[in-house]
């Protein structure tokens, strides 16, 4: 977007800036000036900051304005599949925000925080209850990170056996996205292995895939194909008799949250996203939290700190405890207040209701497939359930409408509707992967079913309004190529 | 309809092969390649000097959609990556058989059964489907 156009959307509050204006009621209390001269000389700054200049009723308008520009789960149904965009309760919020929590310093003695320390040592029992693990570590900071840590422990785990030719890790192309990138950064070779024409595991090729270098494959159930692995059981088998361990992509947790568990399935270690399937917020760069679960052979290897139990008091356990630890990966305890409330929203559903998300989450997304399959759209896997998202592709419309994914996911916008993901998986052409969630009524997925089923007719009466939509939002469609190529990123106004 | 040269070698993951007179063989991604991607925003070639195996990752192609590798057709030793692209990604989109070229390479081995641009033609047509 050009600066121009930006400025007529909002302009940066440094823009608003009047030398000498300021909400002296906002600063913090002013420092003592004796504490500050005990601050190194060289430390100390000379001038003061260039903070904007603004009155505290400016400052309210422009953040209320840009809030207004969002596009949220807490204005429209956001059916981005793969990321599981359901509504967080604001209770999760609420009690996280308890002074008790928030005030806690971090380097404060166990003594001092029993409290937390409890209700992290149940978060770990939850997750390990849910997800069939023997051990938890909620220190990775983020679902990438979690991942990370779980090829990492891989890794130990092969070398601290003398096994140390295992480097390669098998990605299903049905794999999470970021797979490959992960094993990459653990040092490992990538070997792709390919799906069947019915979304699973081509077993064959795995067979051949696997042997003496194999360190262990990467999958999520169900896959990204937005279905589930019917031969789980068999690549367990094949993976493990190779020698290689399994690792769960925590990514599509939400369809099965209660109903079959990944360590049951034969997984060997799992990263869980709290901001997917357990009501803590999503992106923006954070803060996140990607808890890691593993088998009992894994669990000497298990990040650190994790929260352990001495009689009735809970405490820190360390490199001290855990000696072949992969170490640490975050200061302290990843993120807490992000891990608080991610308890509170399970202590909330309970184990009931933990197998009432899976299964609405399921339900939801079978209606909303059968809707618009009903409606003129082609299913990308027609012989299967969905799990909690599915494939549409759009080959068809593309190649006689001349009306790409992509239009159809800007042409939403139009009606209120969050456009699913768009060409992902890359193994599907025209793709769209729509994941409704749990959380939306039946009336929100017809609104949606109703939208796109308006847009097809459109597409065949008046495809030029579908090409160069959006027509109502508050930027046109975007040079994608330009935005790519060219970063303008202004943090200050120029001087 | 997607382009496909006659005098070109292909590969099943859409890469072309250009025997020069000298024996260098030049390597690229098909016009139906560049299609499916879309503007191309960044493209990473290989060093000179790098040897690649049949197979393997040799380059990068990012669009706005997809950032996908493109695989060595051959093995071999990469001669020269193409300059242009690092600047000029977009060449590739507009010249996917001429300025667009990713890689000269020096063969090591005997390339792998390869695919004619009938063939060729007939592949992205079943894949159309």
């Amino acid at each position: 977007m050009n600066a121009e156009r930006a400025n007529r959307l909002e302009k940066l509050i440094f823009e608003y800036s009047v030398p000498g204006r300021g909400a002296e009621d906002q600063w913090p209390a002013p420092v003592e000036s004796a504490a500050v001269e005990d601050l190194p000389e060289p430390l100390r700054r000379a001038r003061p900051p260039l903070l904007p200049a603004v009155s505290e009723l400016e400052t309210v308008r422009h953040f209320t304005r840009l809030s207004q520009l969002n596009f949220s789960i807490d204005t429209n149904f956001y059916p981005l599949g793969s990321c599981t965009m359901k509504y967080n309760p604001k209770a999760c919020n609420q009690y996280a925000m308890l002074p008790e929590f928030l005030a806690r310093h971090p380097l404060a003695p166990d003594s001092a925080g029993q409290g937390v320390l409890e209700c992290l040592f149940e978060l770990q029992e939850m997750l390990k209850a849910v997800t069939g693990m023997q051990a938890v570590s909620l220190s990775p900071m983020a679902g990438a990170q979690g991942e990370f840590a779980g090829v990492a422990m891989i890794r130990a785990y092969h070398r601290a056996r003398g096994d140390l030719e295992r480097n390669e890790i098998i990605v299903p192309q049905a794999a999470h996205g970021t797979n490959p990138a992960t094993a990459t950064m653990c040092g490992c070779v990538v070997r792709e292995v390919p799906v069947d024409a019915e979304g699973d595991v081509d077993i064959a090729a795995l067979a051949a895939a696997v042997g003496p270098k194999t360190a262990g494959i990467m999958l999520t159930n169900p896959s990204t194909l937005g279905v589930f692995e019917r031969r789980i059981e068999e690549v367990a088998r094949i993976v493990h008799a190779a020698g290689g361990l399994l690792y769960y992509d925590g990514a599509n947790l939400n369809a099965i949250l209660g109903k079959v568990r990944p360590g049951d399935m034969g997984f060997d270690v799992i990263h869980v996203n709290l901001h997917k399937t357990f009501s803590t917020p999503h992106g923006g760069g954070g803060p996140g939290s990607g808890p890691v679960g593993v088998a009992a052979r894994l669990a000497p290897f298990l990040p650190v700190p994790v929260v352990g139990r001495r009689g009735d008091r809970y405490c820190w356990l360390t490199e001290r405890d855990l000696p072949q630890s992969i170490g640490r990966l975050s200061a302290f305890c990843g993120n807490v207040g992000v891990l608080l409330r991610a308890y509170i929203y399970m202590r909330m559903l309970g184990r009931d209701g933990m197998a009432r998300v899976g299964e609405f989450a399921t339900l939801n997304a079978n209606y909303l497939l059968a809707r618009l399959t009903r409606s003129g759209f082609d299913a990308a896997y027609p012989g299967r359930r969905a799990s909690h998202e599915f494939i549409i592709t759009l080959k068809r419309q593309a190649r006689e409408l001349g009306v790409s994914a992509m239009d159809f996911a800007k042409r939403l916008l139009d009606h209120g509707q969050h456009a699913p993901t768009t060409y992902f998986p890359l193994l599907v052409p025209e793709c769209l992967l729509i994941e409704p969630t749990e959380t939306e009524s039946k009336a929100a997925l017809d609104a949606f079913a109703a939208a796109m089923a308006r847009i097809l007719t459109e597409a065949a009466q008046e495809p030029e309004h579908v090409t160069s939509a959006p027509h109502t939002m508050p930027v046109r469609r975007l040079d994608d190529v330009r935005a790519a190529k060219q970063l303008d990123l202004t943090w200050k106004p120029a001087t | 309809m997607s382009k496909v040269p006659t005098d070109l070698k292909y590969t099943r993951t859409h890469e072309w092969l250009r025997t020069l007179p000298d024996g260098i063989v030049e390597v690229g991604i098909t016009d139906h390649a560049q299609h499916a991607l879309g503007d191309l925003v960044f493209v990473e070639v290989p060093e000179a000097g790098r040897t690649v195996s049949l197979g393997e990752p040799f380059a990068v192609v990012e669009s706005v959609k997809a950032a996908s590798d493109v695989y060595a057709p051959v093995s071999g030793e990469v001669i020269e990556g193409n300059p242009t692209l690092a600047g000029a990604p977009e060449t590739l989109n507009s010249d996917p058989y001429g300025d667009g070229w990713l890689a000269r390479l020096r063969l090591t081995g005997t390339p792998a059964p390869l695919l004619s641009a009938a063939e060729y033609e007939k592949l992205t047509a079943e894949e159309a489907d």
